[in-house]
């Protein structure tokens, strides 16, 4: 029997002459067929609709890309991995052959840092929320604890007292950078003194080793011009330390907070487009302490705990479409089977979302829902997308960084997460729940049995 | 379903509406759509043509089409 043509569903598009959309880009969507060599199919067919997929070989580039724009310019630079970004084993083991340290905010993730073989002094202890125990634990082993508050500071005194280590410690500085808002909450303030006050107490104990200086001066941070500025009044702290007491600071840690290529709701151009490269914070972060009055010969070695802009572009999630409506004024909606439960960051991110085969040249305006029954789930309100029948499949683009650890568990089961490797195979690095493994933690009293 | 009277569709899927001015595009299934409207071919003869011409099923192309009436409507290119 002769084949029949392939079927496409009905489609009409209103034609305005002269506007282009926004962005004036092609109305054509590309697709995205595989990711590293496996067919987006196989792997759904294998491993489930939606799963999150994660890239090894992007990974692995996007830190070696990162890592030679700073290396290039300042003369010894240290990563440390942020573990919130994405605590997964497998994702913290790969930033650790590459010679990642980590960087942690809890005692919670401080045991994950150790039990992933991280040496505990090459792990960096930031945060509000340490407790006495966290505290102990990470001065016995000589972790780097970065001092957020006077409480915190207060503590640490009292157990240099009780202990036989001394408190390896940096202080949290945050500052005007230019930037709006600014962020003020964690750490100390530079204009008003309060951190030079920290460090004047710290010298003046001796109590503690004082070896770093931290700031993080925000997370998506769409110029580097405020990192220029945050490093230089690092520096100008560390030269006033080395000259009161004849200290010298060993590290200068930047935080994290570049941005990645994934576009904020409401902006008017792609981030791919705008967001500042690496090299271009590198440029801006090794002028201002190489400009200061640092010592060139003994320069204290650079941290970064670059988190999103390490980790965004290696995640994708693969899924299906669900259903196709249409809203009461005729805009066409699309449900598809991935919600902003496992895609948290679909609050400020307008994700790239693509089909995975290819479909009609024809696109629509779509607003996209997620399958959870509350109107808070839309992935993108509004996007030119060709018409997906019901089991079609998608994939959505950048989805590596917060989305791991930030998901909710919300009326049904979190997925798998695949990684593949750098040769291509594909490994389950964190199974999907089942019924089981969530009442395992539940408890039902006797009498209601 | 009704075409409306002021509307022209073209062999190559451009549709012009004479009251309001305004054009638009259609895929070739939306083409045949419209060619059959203006036929008075009912919902039924359409979707039984289409299960037959084309590697689709009828209930999803009904899907389709009922999905395809709202838009049209919308759009007030049928009545
Ligand atoms: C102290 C600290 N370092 C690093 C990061 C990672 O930031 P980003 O993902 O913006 O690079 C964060 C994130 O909030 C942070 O609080």
């Amino acid at each position: 029997m002769k084949k029949k043509p392939e079927y496409e569903r009905p489609i009409i598009t209103k034609i305005n002459a002269g506007v282009t959309d926004k962005f004036g880009m092609r109305a054509k969507m590309p697709i995205i067929s595989e990711i590293d060599g496996i067919p987006v199919n196989d792997l759904i067919n294998k491993y489930g609709s939606p799963s999150f997929i994660l890239s090894e070989q992007t990974i692995r580039k996007t830190f070696n890309d990162a890592k030679r724009a700073f290396t290039t310019r300042y003369p010894n630079v240290q990563f440390a991995w942020s573990y919130k970004t994405n605590y997964m084993n497998a994702v913290c083991k790969i930033f650790h052959s590459e010679g990642s340290w980590a960087e942690v905010v809890s005692g919670f993730e401080y045991d994950k840092a150790l039990s992933n073989g991280v040496a505990p002094n090459k792990i960096i202890f930031n945060g509000p929320d340490k407790s006495k125990e966290d505290l102990i634990k990470a001065t016995e082993n000589g972790s780097y604890i970065h001092i957020d508050h006077f409480d915190e500071l207060y503590e640490l005194l009292n157990i240099a007292d009780s202990s036989k280590k001394r408190p390896k410690v940096a202080i949290r500085v945050n500052m005007d950078t230019g930037i709006y808002p600014q962020w003020d909450r964690f750490g100390f303030n530079y204009e008003n003194g309060e951190a030079w006050n920290a460090l004047n107490r710290i010298m003046m104990s001796k109590k503690l080793d004082l070896i770093g200086l931290h700031t993080h001066i925000g997370t998506y941070m769409m110029t580097p011009t405020p990192y220029g500025v945050a490093a230089s009044k690092l520096a100008e702290l560390a030269v006033r330390t080395e000259r009161k007491f004849n200290h010298k600071i060993k590290y200068i840690d930047m935080g994290g907070g570049f941005a990645s290529k994934n576009t904020l709701k409401g902006a008017y151009l792609p981030g791919k487009d705008t967001c500042p490269s690496f090299d271009q914070y590198a440029e801006a972060i090794s002028n201002a302490l190489i400009n200061s009055e640092l010592d060139p010969n003994e320069m204290p070695t650079l941290f970064l705990e670059t988190g999103r802009a390490l980790i965004d572009d290696a995640g994708y999630i693969t899924g299906s479409v669900l259903a196709n409506k249409r809203l009461a004024d005729g805009r066409r909606s699309m449900i598809i089977d991935t919600g902003v439960n496992m895609l948290f960051t679909s609050f400020w991110y307008e994700h790239e979302i693509y089909p995975a085969k290819e479909v009609s040249s024809h696109s629509e305006d779509t607003t996209i829902y997620g399958p959870l029954c509350m109107n808070i789930d839309v992935i993108r309100s509004v996007i030119k997308f060709p018409s997906l029948q019901k089991g079609d499949h998608y994939v959505i683009k950048r989805v590596g960084a917060y989305n791991m650890t930030q998901w909710m568990q919300f009326i049904t089961l979190r997925p798998k997460i695949i990684l593949i490797d750098t040769e291509g195979k594909a490994h389950i690095i964190r199974e999907n729940e089942t019924n089981d493994s969530l009442v395992a933690l539940e408890n039902v009293p006797d009498y209601l049995n | 379903m009704k075409l409306k009277k002021n509307i022209a569709v073209s062999e190559t899927g451009f549709l012009f509406d004479s009251n309001t001015g305004e054009s638009f595009s259609l895929n070739e299934t939306g083409r045949k759509i419209l060619q059959f409207l203006k036929e008075d071919k009912s919902e039924d003869e359409i979707s039984e043509w289409f299960a037959e011409n084309y590697e689709v099923d009828q209930a999803t192309f009904e899907n389709n089409l009922y999905d395809f009436f709202t838009v049209l409507q919308n759009f007030k290119i049928i009545e």
